[in-house]
């Protein structure tokens, strides 16, 4: 079909941030599927706790220390995370990082922690219906942990390198950071579902 | 930066070197590494309408073997165990590895052409989503022919499908084939949310998106959230034989009716992930055929988007016999209601543009009526299944085979039939055949009707669902041995639909740019599209751009033709907002598909696997994120 010219997108820029950009909305919208696969996990939790009373079923209470601990250290991240999403927007390489090598430590400090989870549960996932949701709560968002640390230190490493000074490599800082917020907030509700739910209900 | 250094941009180069150009950075190589690298939305959407059409004939010869069984009364041609594992491929193929796969991805292929860009948001992911999909599947049929099919159903109840149940590994090789398949429609459905959002041409404000794409929107946000659910509980279901988890252990705390919430809070809207796609089509084609814009465009916008809500709160009318609390079955017996409201707005809609419109009665439009008709019945039989008094006599029986049969290929079946012989020519770049193609419709409607009518009156006969064989006595040989003459005259009709393509692909006429003077972007390419779609990328001025503007098409120029790039725009407005390039081709999709199938598959069997795939999974996606210094990865 013939055409006829009526502007020009030679001026724009070659990358955007947050919500310019499509990885942005794509990790948006990777964590509302995520959030819906918790707030099902969780709807399940509920479900058989009122098909189950008393809950715990059949078990004592979770210890709630190493939970209490993960969320203490997650919050305690976000400072330099968001630190570290505007040193990126900025483009300042060094302090970008800086705020990586830290947020490598922020994440691998509470998977530390997450280990000791687990037996604190006060019980193992194949005794019943409970500890079978527990775990797999705590199972679903270990994973994102696992996966969100994973990156940060591939991310980390990268920006060690000739890759780093560059606008889409900043891009990834951000949408990192932004994924991080979605781990360390989901750890929220599900840490008082887990741990403090069967002592109030 | 010297002048001489300046990348070359579009402005510089006429219409013939810029065509061609771009065709070779936008190309996928030829051969056999070509085709495992593309990235290509056009090739990537192709292969999946393909491979979910393969699936449609494994899918519709099951079907066949279970009517000929059913043909007569005491008929002893297969046995209860192969006819248990039939029904449970059938449905499963029918739902996961065809309908919802072909509905979901017509638009990987038909979305960027239709918003004027040149891919969709995420390629690679895109070819990763595809391989996954084709693995999931494959494993799936090779399991059946190891005798090692799922065998509960399609929707996989428990307490049959636990552990102390199953036969083998048949549960979990359905649970695993639904999160390769979920994790592909997922990817899918997160590509398409982008694309549309930050894609669109200049111009394509909210009001000027195709219908079509619309209804790939709301669907690709119904699948965001609806399936996270069915893998929720497949993995939950996976876990039992793994590692013992209880969730469906009644002895230990467990529930079974938590199954069926969870996999119905899924597969409700998952009949709106066919459905609403398929009246995407029906609203693609009603305007081209009548020759006139839609009537009521943001009523259907508006009713495409109630549907999408109001499908999330139906789940409970498949579960109306499990004993629940008498004020939750009324309340879902309303929403069930309620659902029909947004379709009839549609429906009236296409009526009401059919009524003033030229009509043009080639083949698609016999579909599209063909459709209204068949999926009005269906949803007038749903009307009365939403009532818990008429579904608590008439569930389980062939009265829902009917309704769901007439729900799902009236309302999804027979739109794609329509959209098939509406785009062939652009995919291919041949018309398929008019007098073939009446014969296929007019083969389709007999068939279809002839083969699911009568299961209506032998579910109000009282005929259960899923049985094997039934007694003379119970005088069902009649209408069964009618509705297997119907089966095969309903298949029949599909060899038409091969034929006509085999012969068009040969010696079909060729296919102009824009055979049915359509008014959609896809038609201003030729037919198929280059690689790059748009060589320059339009300004879009109307809802029907094409027939806005009839002679020449507004365009932007500015963007790089020494790379592939393309435009990201403002989600409102669709403002130009950044030039952002795309990716080449990779083989690192094909490689996580490969290590990722593997482990999965292997979790089947052993939860070891796990811990064994981690590590070479680890390795594709970094090597897959790692930069490597191609000029699309410049910012």
């Amino acid at each position: 079909m013939k055409t006829h010219t009526v502007g020009s997108v030679a001026d724009l820029p070659t990358t955007g941030f947050d919500s310019a950009a499509l990885t942005w909305w794509g990790t948006l919208a990777f964590m509302s599927l995520e959030g819906s696969g918790f707030i099902l996990a969780a709807g399940a939790y509920l479900y058989l706790m009122a098909v189950n009373p008393p809950w715990p079923y059949h078990s004592p209470l979770p210890n709630y220390w190493p939970g209490t601990i993960v969320a203490l250290l997650l919050l305690a991240s976000l400072p330099l995370n968001h630190l570290t999403a505007k040193w990126a927007r900025a483009r300042d390489l060094a302090k970008v990082q800086f705020g990586l090598v830290g947020m490598s430590l922020f994440g691998i400090a509470p998977l530390i922690v997450r280990w000791f989870e687990f037996p604190a549960l006060n019980i193992r996932w194949d005794a019943n219906a409970y500890g079978s949701a527990v775990w797999f709560l705590l199972g679903l968002h270990a994973t994102h942990l696992v996966t969100d640390v994973g990156d940060t230190l591939v991310l980390a490493a990268l920006m060690f390198t000739r890759h780093a000074n560059n606008g889409r490599r900043f891009g990834d800082v951000t949408d990192n950071a932004f994924y991080w917020d979605f781990v360390v907030l989901t750890w929220l509700p599900i840490y008082a579902l887990i741990y403090w739910v069967p002592r109030i209900a | 930066m010297s002048a001489a250094a300046e990348p070359l941009r579009d402005s510089a180069l006429d219409d013939a070197a810029l065509q061609s150009r771009l065709a070779q950075i936008w190309g996928t190589a030829p051969g056999f590494w070509g085709w495992l690298t593309t990235v290509d939305h056009k090739l990537i959407g192709r292969r999946y309408i393909i491979t979910a059409l393969c699936f449609l004939v494994l899918g519709g010869l099951a079907a066949l073997v279970m009517r000929l069984q059913l043909g007569r009364p005491d008929n002893t041609l297969i046995g209860p165990d192969l006819y248990d594992q039939l029904f449970t491929m059938h449905g499963a193929t029918m739902m996961f590895l065809f309908a919802v796969p072909v509905l979901e991805t017509i638009p990987v292929y038909l979305v960027p052409l239709m918003i004027g860009t040149r891919n969709v948001a995420f390629p690679r992911l895109n070819a990763f989503s595809y391989w996954v999909y084709l693995f999931g599947g494959v494993m799936l049929w090779v399991a059946f022919f190891f005798n090692s099919g799922p065998d509960a159903g399609w929707f996989t109840y428990v307490p049959l499908a636990s552990q102390e149940y199953d036969v083998g590994n048949r549960s979990s090789i359905w649970a695993q084939m639904i999160t390769y398949t979920e994790l592909s429609g997922l990817a899918v459905a997160v590509e398409i949310i982008v694309t549309v959002f930050k894609m669109r041409a200049p111009g394509m404000t909210l009001d000027r998106i195709p219908l079509f794409v619309w209804a790939a929107l709301v669907t690709a946000f119904m699948v965001l959230f609806a399936m996270p659910a069915v893998m929720v509980c497949s993995t939950m279901l996976m876990l039992d034989p793994l590692l013992g988890f209880r969730f469906f252990d009644w002895k230990n705390g467990g529930d079974v009716l938590l199954w069926q919430h969870l996999f119905w809070f899924f597969g409700h809207p998952e009949v709106y992930f066919i459905f609403i796609p398929a009246t995407g089509i029906v609203s693609a084609i009603i305007p081209a055929f009548a020759q006139r814009k839609m009537f009521g465009y943001p009523a259907i916008v508006l009713a495409l988007i109630a549907t999408g809500f109001l499908s999330f709160g139906l789940w409970v009318h498949h579960m109306f016999v499990t004993g629940l609390p008498r004020l939750g079955e009324s309340f879902f017996t309303a929403s069930s209601m309620a659902v029909s409201v947004p379709a009839g707005v549609q429906i009236f809609c296409w009526i009401a543009t059919l009524w003033g419109g030229a009509l043009r009665w080639r083949t698609p439009l016999l579909f599209v009526l063909g459709f209204i008709v068949n999926f009005v019945i269906g949803g007038l039989t749903g009307v009365m299944v939403a009532s818990v008094p008429i579904d608590t006599q008439v569930h389980d029986t062939y009265f829902v085979v009917a309704h769901l049969h007439y729900v799902l290929i009236g309302g999804g079946v027979f739109p794609l039939l329509a959209g098939i012989y509406y785009w062939f020519p652009k995919l291919y770049g041949r018309m398929l055949d008019e007098t073939l193609g009446r014969w296929n419709f007019w083969l389709a409607m007999l068939g279809f009707n002839l083969a699911f009518f009568p299961m209506h009156i032998l579910g109000l006969m009282g005929m259960p669902r899923r049985v094997y064989t039934y007694q003379a006595e119970m005088g069902w040989g009649g209408l069964n041995l009618l509705s297997t003459i119907g089966a095969f005259i309903f298949f029949a009709s599909f060899v038409v639909l091969l034929a006509n393509m085999v012969r068009s692909l040969r010696r079909g006429e060729t296919a102009p740019d824009n055979p049915w003077n359509a008014g959609t972007l896809e038609w201003a390419t030729s037919s198929p599209p280059p690689p790059q779609n748009f060589s320059r990328i339009p300004v879009v001025t109307d809802v029907e751009p094409l027939w806005d503007n009839p002679q020449s098409l507004p365009t932007v120029d500015g963007l790089r033709a020494d790379r592939r790039e393309l435009i990201v725009s403002t989600l409102v407005d669709a403002e130009p907002s950044v030039r952002e390039s795309s990716p080449l081709p990779s083989i690192w999709p094909f490689a996580a598909a490969m290590v990722t199938s593997l482990t999965l598959f292997g979790s089947v069997f052993t939860a070891r696997a796990i811990e064994w795939g981690a590590i070479p999974i680890a390795i594709v996606f970094i090597g897959w994120f790692w930069p490597k210094g191609a000029r699309e990865e410049e910012s």
